[in-house]
């Protein structure tokens, strides 16, 4: 019979590419937010608002929220099992977490789609 | 020269201690940490335990904490070194004795990555045959001498030492998965492909630092997941 890689439990392989394809997408929304506050010294609020009333730039925003999401569970995720070797301990803070990044997801959603 | 050196017996020392000695290196001949510590052990203290073989670099026997580095005793220079000279186990696994420690964890995962060519095709008459450059690739791979320094180097080991394969086995994982005449590339692979086995590795490249064989298992490691990554996509 032949493994593929896919076939077995590949879990590091999809959560090692989701961090990295997240960073990527974290650092390009990064990037781009800090130019458009170069290129706009003076911002006011309606500016402001302008910006983000844009489907496109809702859109990215979400891509990010969830990037940052995603990479915080893997990475905590890690930190946790490296560091943490009460079981009950590990499964509450694992909970608390995922129940948070839940929270600030719908939480982002909202304020996104408040504007 | 001023040593100072782990000490624990466990069937007589409630806990580990540190114990100095001072050895005349020159009178010895010592230039070697191995050899004072054989000097030590021969003229001062002959219950201070360690392992050692060949005395030259090549069976891996003499693997241990020097200075804050890991090392071979017997291919690390005392002029290299400053003073005390600290001397402690391999750190991450469970001592036995003084500077002997278990390796069974760090074998356990050897192991398990199947250090030993596999080829599903029928075997030819003579031999199975290579060409110059399918042999270059093992180059760097080949010469790891299981010493432990790397693996007892790394924290990810430490932390996880029943799950995480380490830099010396994730190095000949590699060295079997670049080999022309192994057909279990795939499932090589597979084998590695859950969060801990392989992707524990966060890449500080302890392991590369302190390699007595100046080889590089971060290297061969993120080989090993680009061709996974390969095979996924």
């Amino acid at each position: 019979m032949v493994k593929s890689v896919l076939g077995v439990n590949h879990q590091g392989l999809t959560d090692w590419l989701i961090q990295r394809v997240s960073a990527v997408i974290m650092m390009l929304y990064s990037v781009g937010l800090f130019a458009y506050l170069i290129m706009h010294p003076g911002l006011d609020y309606a500016e402001w608002h302008a910006l983000f009333s844009s489907k496109c730039m809702k859109l990215a925003t979400l891509l990010f929220i969830l990037s940052l999401l995603f990479h915080s569970w893997i990475g905590m995720w890690t930190v946790f099992t490296d560091y943490i070797k009460s079981f009950l301990l590990r499964l509450v803070l694992q909970v608390f977490l995922l129940l948070s990044l839940i929270v600030f997801f719908f939480a982002a959603l909202w304020i996104l789609w408040g504007v | 020269m001023r040593f100072s050196i782990y000490r624990y017996n466990p069937e007589t020392d409630k806990k580990p201690y540190m114990q100095d000695y001072d050895l005349d290196s020159e009178a010895n001949s010592c230039y070697m940490v191995l050899d004072a510590l054989l000097a030590i052990k021969n003229t001062m203290d002959d219950t201070l335990t360690l392992r050692r073989s060949c005395r030259e670099g090549v069976c891996g026997s003499d693997g241990m904490n020097i200075n804050g580095k890991n090392g071979l005793a017997c291919t690390t220079h005392l002029s290299s070194l400053k003073e005390p000279i600290i001397i402690r186990p391999l750190p991450g696994l469970p001592v036995i004795r003084d500077l002997v420690v278990d390796m069974t964890q760090f074998y356990q995962q050897y192991e398990k990555i199947k250090p030993y060519l596999q080829n599903s095709e029928p075997v030819p008459a003579k031999e199975r045959l290579q060409s110059p450059a399918e042999r270059a690739k093992l180059d760097g791979l080949y010469e790891c001498i299981l010493c432990a320094c790397c693996t007892s180097s790394c924290p990810s080991f430490w932390w996880n030492p029943d799950k995480f394969v380490g830099p010396a086995g994730l190095l000949q994982a590699y060295r079997f998965i670049a080999d022309s005449r192994d057909t279990e590339k795939s499932e090589r692979l597979a084998d590695l492909a859950d969060p801990f086995s392989l992707f524990r590795c966060r890449g500080i490249m302890n392991c590369v630092d302190v390699c007595p064989k100046g080889l590089n298992p971060t290297k061969a490691i993120n080989e090993i997941k680009e061709l996974m990554l390969e095979e996924a996509v």
